[in-house]
């Protein structure tokens, strides 16, 4: 567990980090929360010979919430997401999802930029990403762009993001009606066997409009647009959630690892995306 | 004048002796993060030591080249098996009578095996030395059945075979086949099958108790330093067994024993994996002698986890025969015995399996028979007591579990069961089958007062209507109520069947008293957590009549502590906490004579009174232990020498055996396969209790480490030999949030030969925590038909328990 010597960088603004990626190119690598990127790094799976640490790039930093809009920036902390009464008011799930992250030492440090930038298929915020249709705002050599978090992740940790751009933050429409983040985890500090987001919402009895996105069932994170629909212009009804989870079913594809086999994930999703939908539709 | 107003009770409570709940002294320096730790050590010019091992389970080793590690500045030395064969030292022996290569000789045999050791000016150019060696191997079939290693034609182990086609006799006799380590075979095998042929019932099940790791806090490591002016070696280690680690040093490297210390500080847990011998040691103390400065061994979670000293993995094939209405008549059992590539398990040299033939637990079973089979697999090797005495776990667990089998087998009630069997406490001394003394017990009292303390009949009536609810669709929960009644057998052990390398198990104390009335005792163990250094003082308190307060313990440092067998398998207070008492005695004895000239009377005129000797029938004359000490430094006493040491070696007559009845309540949901403990009520009898509040804490960690291990801990191996459980995030750990709450509760049945009636209790919870976790998930799903499953119980094998038994609809 001792890393490979690596040079390392603190630049102060967004411009001084592009310059640096553009300098060293695949042998470098952005850091903000560190807690993916260090222990690859200890465990020699990431060779990172230049690594160029964002903790002073204060342009990242800060929560803003305004005209409907929600905008993280990419070193806003898990914990900032718990702490901030704002989200907690106009988007609940934010802090459903980030408290069923690690645990509190790490959610000090680990990042909502990082979580969603890295490609990890285990991390949490990618999928809550999708389900909220979040973008992600991308900044390289040559300016900005926007790429939507359903559009972002190809492979596991492989992404539309290049390796001389950086994420510098997202952004969504506050999520209207109801809202779940479930998660099945072993334990404390462990990734999903499997997780659910749901955002619904409700206008009598029925529902107008559904997302539901799906954690660590796939190499990428899962938005079921067959799933979401099969919720719309229901009563949520017992039927309609098993056409919802068939239908998620068939968009999820599931490995064998120290968390089970195949079938077992497939019927903890049905059952942890199934309780996703009551516990949103009865928030709703 | 203060004496005058103090009560016998306010004398008595200033001791902070016996049964007195005192505060650990060590906490001080943990909690604030001044323990000294193997780590912690630096001493000046120290180098680095860091190992290439195997990524392969079972390879050739075709060459090693080290010429650009070499090159790389910073590097001192690259050691390999031919740089140690001259010394005779690329190969150790184990302390199960094997023999075990400290660095690759020729070939792998498990994954994460040592091949070489690189040595450096520090940790960060050691570990990019080892990229930069380069290894070239052979791979070779793996083998990590071992069923299928026991009819496979690769030989894992060519070391051991003879000419031609003879297979020589092992450490522990005859083998039957190349991967075969040994038979050991106990109990009257024709009487138990003649029983079992003719019983009402026959219950027969395959118990495995998979292959788990200890896990302490902080993983092995050591620093060798070898003065060569002096000719002296300093050995820091991560030791569970001081001594015994100076002895092994000695004989293998042939350093006269009294030019060695070896030094255990504070070592973060054990839990039986500092017990052995490793690689790591040897090349440090191999590399301070070649290079002439001190070397630093310190390995990381992974090397811990992957190569050092694994705990169970014993497939045990058992039946159980009972008259119809449920008299246990006989109890066999087959164990199959995976060891890894190497036998180093951690058990007194007689007893291959360990104690295993305890696995008649509780109960009076006339006639039983055991046999095991040690096998060599392409894993890593150990088989050490992970917190318990040597295979009790194993014991416990199997005898738990076919009690349960044997339940449902007579569609009885698994309590009732246990009740109709138990041993009484009239029988006691008993005689098991399985050739055991059971020292005392009272298992009735203990059970009766669990079953009550649980509203056992109410659970079951709850549960009854779980099961209904259940059927009627109101409820995907499933209610499991895990009994357990355990015995364990600790305290090892008796000289005369218990030895280790040659080195009997008894234990040792020596106590200064100093001028003042104060004391230093330093004793054969060492303390990795358990708080030695706040109950010997207690047991000497009591004992000597000095406060606790005002005793020093010490352990650790052979250069200055008894000799002794160290610390595991619960034998630190049956055993150096015997020495430590009579090693009192002898104080007290000096000093009643001391008293008697003090007071110009007959020795037998004074007797012992809490903290001073008296004169009989004249209590207003005493002399107090802090007078006495100053008494025996300062006067000449005809006859009497000046100062006031003893020391005692105690070899115990028996084990002793605690025990204790553990009830544990889980709500399962089939569905996702989670569990939550809804109460966990543990009565221990563990004798005389020095320290109540130390036993709470015992009991507590050593039930937290078996939920860990019935719920989800283990070493997995994948068909090639990868370990895939190598990190914390697959290796169960435990955190506040998984641990439930625990409700600790007490009988007390002295043991009759222990000076104090103490019998050991930092091991019970995990020996009796295994089997009530892993019964209450069984339990949950009886009325359904499930007889055994295998633990760990996580998430999918529960869900997968639930979908063979067709629940999932």
């Amino acid at each position: 567990m001792i890393p490979a010597a690596f040079d390392y960088y603190r630049p102060n603004d967004v411009k001084g980090v592009i310059a640096l990626l553009n300098e060293h190119g695949d042998d470098a690598r952005v850091m903000a929360g560190g807690h993916s990127l260090i222990p690859m790094m200890k465990l020699r799976m990431a060779e990172v010979p230049h690594l160029i640490d964002l903790q002073d790039v204060v342009a990242l930093k800060g929560i803003a919430i305004g005209g409907g809009r929600i905008t993280l920036g990419a070193l806003v902390t898990q914990h900032e997401l718990i702490d901030h009464d704002g989200l907690a008011q106009t988007a609940p799930i934010l802090r459903e999802t980030a408290r069923q992250i690690a645990d509190p030492q790490v959610r000090y440090m680990g990042t909502v930029g990082g979580n969603v930038a890295n490609g990890d298929p285990g991390n949490d915020m990618p999928g809550l990403m999708q389900c909220l249709n979040a973008d992600f705002t991308l900044v390289g050599p040559d300016g900005e762009r926007t790429v939507a978090a359903r559009d972002f992740y190809e492979a596991a940790y492989m992404t539309a993001r290049e390796d001389d751009e950086i994420l510098v933050g997202v952004s969504f429409d506050a999520p209207k009606g109801g809202q779940a983040y479930e998660k099945q985890k072993r334990k404390i500090g462990d990734y999903a066997t499997a997780a659910a987001a749901v955002v619904l919402t409700k206008e009598n009895g029925t529902c107008t409009s559904a997302s539901i996105a799906m954690t660590n069932l796939s190499d990428i994170p899962v938005f079921s647009q067959d799933a979401s629909d099969a919720l719309i212009g229901t009563s949520v009804e017992d039927n309609a959630i098993r056409a919802a989870v068939a239908a998620m079913l068939k968009d999820i594809d599931p490995v064998e690892d120290n968390r089970g086999p195949v079938a077992f994930k497939q019927h903890a999703a049905s059952i942890i995306l199934t309780r996703a939908i009551k516990s949103a539709w009865d928030r709703a | 004048m203060k004496d005058e107003v103090q009560t016998r009770e306010d004398r008595v409570a200033g001791l902070k002796g016996l049964g007195c709940s005192r505060k650990r002294v060590e906490d001080a320096r943990f909690t604030q993060g001044k323990g000294n730790y193997v780590d912690d050590i630096k001493l000046p010019g120290m180098l680095h030591g860091d190992f290439v091992r195997s990524p392969y389970a079972h390879a050739r080793v075709v060459s090693i080249n080290a010429e650009a590690a070499l090159a790389l500045d910073g590097v001192v030395a690259v050691i390999t098996a031919k740089d140690l064969e001259p010394l005779g030292l690329h190969w150790m022996p184990t302390l199960a009578g094997d023999k075990q290569m400290v660095l690759a000789d020729g070939k792998v045999l498990f994954q994460g095996q040592e091949v070489a050791f690189v040595v450096a000016k520090d940790r960060y150019v050691a570990a990019d030395a080892v990229e930069l060696v380069e290894v070239e191997y052979e791979e070779l079939p793996v083998l990590t059945d071992p069923f299928e290693a026991l009819k496979s034609d690769v030989v894992l182990r060519e070391d051991l075979l003879g000419d031609g086609d003879t297979l020589p006799d092992g450490a522990h006799g005859p083998r039957n086949h190349p991967n075969h380590i040994f038979t050991w075979e106990v109990g009257d095998k024709d009487a138990t099958e003649q029983v079992l042929s003719e019983a009402d019932v026959v219950a027969e099940e395959m118990v495995y108790y998979h292959r788990t790791h200890p896990c302490p806090l902080e993983t092995c490591g050591s620093v060798a330093s070898m003065d060569k002016v002096n000719g002296k070696l300093t050995l820091y280690g991560t030791f569970q067994a001081p001594h015994a680690i100076r002895t092994v040093v000695s004989l293998i490297s042939g350093i006269e024993e009294h030019n060695i210390r070896v030094i255990s500080p504070d070592i973060g847990g054990g839990f039986g994996n500092k017990v052995g011998a490793y690689a790591g040691y040897v090349c440090s103390v191999v590399a301070s002698i070649v290079t002439g400065v001190p070397v630093k061994w310190v390995e990381d979670r992974m090397e811990n986890l992957m190569t050092t000293a694994f705990a169970r993995d014993y497939w045990m094939k058992g039946k159980i025969s009972a008259t119809k209405d449920g008299k246990i008549t006989g109890l066999w059992c087959h164990t199959t015995a995976d060891h890894g590539g190497f036998d180093a398990c951690a058990d007194p040299t007689k007893f291959p399996a360990g104690f295993m033939n305890i696995c008649t637990g509780s109960y009076d079973i006339p006639t039983a028979f055991l046999s095991v089979d040690g096998v060599y697999t392409n894993k890593a090797p150990g088989g050490v007591a992970y917190r318990c005495s040597f295979r009790v776990t194993e014991a416990a667990y199997f005898i738990e579990r076919m009690i349960e089998v044997l339940a449902i087998e007579l569609n009885m009630d698994a309590a009732e069961l246990r009740r109709i069997n138990f041993i009484r406490k009239d029988q006691f001394p008993y005689q098991s089958a399985l050739g055991w003394e059971y020292d005392s017990g009272d298992y009735h009292t203990a059970w009766d007062k669990a079953l009550e303390s649980v509203g056992y009949e109410a659970l079951r009536a709850e549960q009854a209507q779980r099961v209904e609810d259940f059927k009627a669709g109101k409820t995907r929960k499933l209610l499991g109520i895990g009994l357990t009644h355990f015995t364990e057998i600790v305290g090892a052990g008796p000289v005369k069947n218990c030895d280790i390398l040659g080195l009997g198990m008894f234990d040792s104390c020596e106590i200064r008293i100093h001028p003042t009335g104060s004391a230093i005792a330093r004793l054969g163990t060492i303390s990795q957590g358990q708080g030695h250094a706040t109950t010997f003082a207690q047991i000497l308190a009591s004992e000597i009549g000095l406060p606790a307060d005002s005793i020093t313990i010490e352990e650790g440092d052979t250069d200055t502590a008894p000799y002794g067998l160290g610390t595991y398998g619960s034998r630190s207070t049956p055993v150096a906490g015997a020495a430590t008492a009579m090693a009192g005695r002898k104080i007290r004895a000096k000093a009643q004579m001391i008293a008697a000239y003090l007071l110009e009377v007959h020795d037998n005129d004074v007797e012992f009174d809490v903290d001073r000797f008296v004169v009989k029938g004249a209590p207003e004359r005493f002399k107090t232990m802090k007078e006495i000490a100053f008494a025996a430094y300062n006067q000449a006493i005809p006859g009497i020498e000046p100062g006031l040491e003893a020391v005692s070696y105690y070899d115990p007559p028996n084990m002793t055996y605690p025990f204790g009845a553990y009830i544990c309540v889980m709500e399962i949901d089939v569905d996702t396969g989670e569990h939550e403990i809804r109460q966990f009520y543990a009565l221990d009898d563990c004798g005389t209790r020095i320290n109540p509040m130390i036993i709470e804490g015992q009991v507590h960690g050593g039930l937290t480490e078996a939920l860990a291990i019935a719920m989800g801990q283990e070493i997995a191996y994948d068909e090639l030999g990868n370990v895939k459980t190598g990190t914390l995030m697959d290796f169960f750990l435990p955190t506040a949030w998984e641990t439930p709450n625990y409700t600790t509760d007490h009988t007390e049945t002295p043991s009759p030969h222990h000076p104090i009636g103490a019998k050991g209790v930092g091991e019970s919870p995990n020996v009796g925590g295994v089997p009530a976790f892993s019964n209450a998930v069984h339990d949950a799903f009886r009325a359904f038909g499930l007889r055994q499953s295998h633990m760990p119980h996580d998430h999918w094998r529960i869900w997968k328990t639930a979908n063979d038994l067709g629940l999932h609809g």
